[in-house]
């Protein structure tokens, strides 16, 4: 077990692309660090960075304490588990856990003991003497697992490990990856595309976007603050709204139209609301608050997934889009004017330019 | 109850097909049949009378020692030019699929001696090999090695073999590259980060994943020893020094055309072509059916 230090790393590939553009973060021994970001974002170059299957174009990166930038995988004290798993497809169970055991020089009866404890854990212990094409994806995904976990590595680097699984064992794994982890105490880097994932696996989660680090934080942090509206729209489902505010003489308008009465104590001219589809509240189902945003939701669409419902609508004059996630199963025509508030302390505010995070002093309130 | 598609019969595919089978009847049937019916004759080469003999001529060839040892040495040539091709295009392939830069031209040049003629590959050889004028015997005899294919027996056979290998390299160059491209690569990588150096994934993760095309190119390779060097072995040996290189295939040829023993002759093709076939069903058997790891 090692912390892990990430110091300003780049990559730039032969043809000139900046994959990773300086990125710098701090594991802690034992924590558990989410990558997430859209494809392209440098999530998986950076892992494979770590692990050693990328060389580090700049920057520093240690293991522990030790600067492992050019030092090869297999001595860099790690374990990876691969999105498509990556089994010796002609190996047993049994010697795709024991392969890197055997190559480190191992006892026999040492590696037996190992790799029957790790199928414990796993529960594979009868698959020991099954090929890989012999399994199921589940069974696969926790023979990968195993690979790692037998070797006792300083750290486990997961790229994406549960993409290639259905919904409902993708839920499963999440829980037992996370439950493992906690067991074993050992410093893990994930990677995913996946938000929710994201959220439930970490302890901090990094945000990635173009190679360049958004935010670091807790999911909670992360999904209560954001740092960017890049931040915003990446973590929660539906994706935060967002409304771009202009300053026209005295008179805020939304998306240059129409004029919404604001006050504000900002000097910029320009700036983005963002407020989260669970805080928009209809005022037909609902109290009205007093403060905060309120404004007519034109209905386009109602989707209902169940325990809640998605109403889509619009706002202004018609040009902003927005989703508002309301408990039960609502009917609206689409068409129907809806009245939404929103408390102030959820509303947030970004500058427009830059889409960085701004807090405004004293209270935000829209009419 | 069961629906079928049924067309209105058309001659169209017939005439589609009908290339290939025109082409199979005269090139292939018809030869094959002359060569059967010649195995049951002997024919007198001055005259042209022929007389029906049964399977006298498959009796004369198994009774005839010599026949015997061009099957031994037949066996002998094609396991060593099967291996020595493999055994080298297979470390080449290996060092091809690790390169990142420059593999299209490392790979177009290794492809280049597949494409020249046998006779024309035999003929290089001569020149490189000839004990007075080659450049290459000059250099082993510089080293003190006596080099005279056309009077040793065991260095002709080792000019052919070396010859007929070079010939083939390329070809299993090409398939061992796209049976090791073929492996994901992040088995590889996950084997580099278990601890196994480039050597060692050979051996453990590469080499067996290959192992259906390695079989498949060991028919192939065993194929083309015994039927397509004929064209190397004329132009470097001609068959000796006495019979040293002279192969099945060759002696076919030698006793067909060289010594008119028509029958004779075709009772070794006949020999050859029941070879063929129990190699391809080797192959149809193992090979097409996916070898399982």
């Amino acid at each position: 077990m090692a912390s892990i230090q990430i110091n300003n790393l780049r990559k730039t590939y032969d043809g000139g692309v900046q994959a990773v553009k300086g990125v710098s973060i701090d594991i802690k021994d034992g924590e558990f660090i989410v990558l997430v970001g859209p494809s392209g974002c440098g999530k998986s170059t950076l892992l494979r960075m770590v692990a050693g299957l990328e060389t580090i174009t700049d920057g520093e990166l240690f293991i522990g304490d030790r600067l492992v930038n050019t030092i090869e995988p297999a001595d860099r004290d790690i374990a990876m588990v691969f999105q498509n798993y990556a089994l010796y497809p002609h190996m047993t169970v049994y010697n795709n856990l024991a392969y890197g055991l055997k190559n480190r020089g191992f006892a026999k009866a040492e590696i037996g003991k190992r790799v029957r404890k790790a199928a414990e854990i796993l529960e594979i212990g009868e698959y020991l003497e099954r090929k890989p094409r012999q399994l199921s994806g589940g069974q696969r995904q926790r023979v990968a697992m195993g690979r790692a976990i037998v070797r006792d590595p300083a750290a486990f680097l997961f790229d994406e490990p549960l993409s290639n699984l259905d919904a409902k064992l993708r839920v499963q794994m999440r829980l037992e990856i996370r439950k493992l982890q906690k067991e074993l105490g050992t410093t893990s880097l994930y990677v995913t595309h996946d938000q929710l994932e994201a959220m439930t696996l970490a302890d901090r989660l990094v945000v990635l976007s173009g190679g360049e680090v958004e935010q670091i934080g807790s999911p909670i942090d992360v999904y209560e603050k954001p740092a960017s509206t890049f931040v915003a729209t990446f973590i929660g489902s539906p994706a935060m709204n967002l409304l771009p505010l202009s300053k026209d003489d005295n008179n805020w308008k939304l998306d240059n139209s129409a004029v919404v009465d604001v006050k504000l104590s900002t000097d910029l001219a320009e700036l983005t609301l963002g407020v989260r589809p669970e805080d928009l509240v209809i005022e037909e189902l609902s109290e009205k608050f007093d403060t905060g945003l309120h404004t007519a939701l034109k209905v386009t669409a109602v989707e209902p997934v169940g325990a809640e419902s998605y109403v889509h609508g619009t706002i202004g004059e018609g040009s902003v889009d927005i989703v508002v996630r309301a408990p039960g199963k609502l009917h609206f025509e689409p068409g129907q004017i809806l009245k939404v508030t929103a408390k102030p302390d959820k509303l947030h505010t970004f500058d427009m330019l830059t889409g960085k995070r701004i807090e405004l002093q004293g209270t935000l309130e829209i009419a | 109850m069961l629906k079928r598609v049924h067309f209105q019969p058309s001659v169209l595919p017939y005439l589609l097909v009908a290339p290939q089978i025109l082409v199979t009847l005269v090139f292939f049937l018809w030869p094959a049949g002359q060569a059967l019916y010649q195995s049951v004759l002997i024919e007198d080469a001055w005259t042209g009378n022929s007389e029906f003999v049964w399977f006298e001529n498959f009796q004369l060839l198994f009774e005839d020692t010599e026949y015997l040892s061009v099957f031994y040495r037949t066996g002998y040539f094609a396991g060593a030019v099967a291996l020595t091709a493999m055994f080298f295009s297979l470390i080449l392939a290996g060092f091809a699929d690790r390169i990142v830069k420059g593999s299209t031209i490392y790979r177009t040049l290794l492809i280049w001696p597949y494409a020249i003629a046998p006779v024309l590959a035999g003929a290089l050889f001569v020149f490189m090999f000839d004990p007075t004028l080659g450049i290459l015997a000059y250099g082993l005899k510089l080293i003190g090695i006596d080099w005279n294919h056309k009077l040793d027996g065991d260095q002709a056979m080792l000019l052919v073999v070396i010859a007929a290998a070079w010939k083939q390299i390329p070809y299993n160059f090409l398939f061992f590259l796209a049976a090791m491209q073929s492996i994901p690569k992040s088995v590889i990588e996950a084997a580099s980060i278990d601890g196994a150096g480039p050597i060692k994934r050979f051996w453990t993760i590469i080499f067996p994943l290959i192992s259906p095309t390695t079989f498949f190119l060991l028919v192939i390779n065993v194929v083309y020893a015994f039927f397509d060097t004929f064209g190397i072995i004329h132009a470097l040996t001609d068959g000796g020094p006495a019979n040293s290189t002279t192969v099945l295939v060759f002696k076919v040829f030698k006793d067909g055309f060289v010594g008119l023993d028509l029958g004779g002759s075709a009772a070794q093709s006949v020999i050859l072509m029941s070879l063929v076939i129990a190699l391809t069903v080797v192959q149809f058997r193992f090979v097409e059916r996916k070898v399982e790891y």
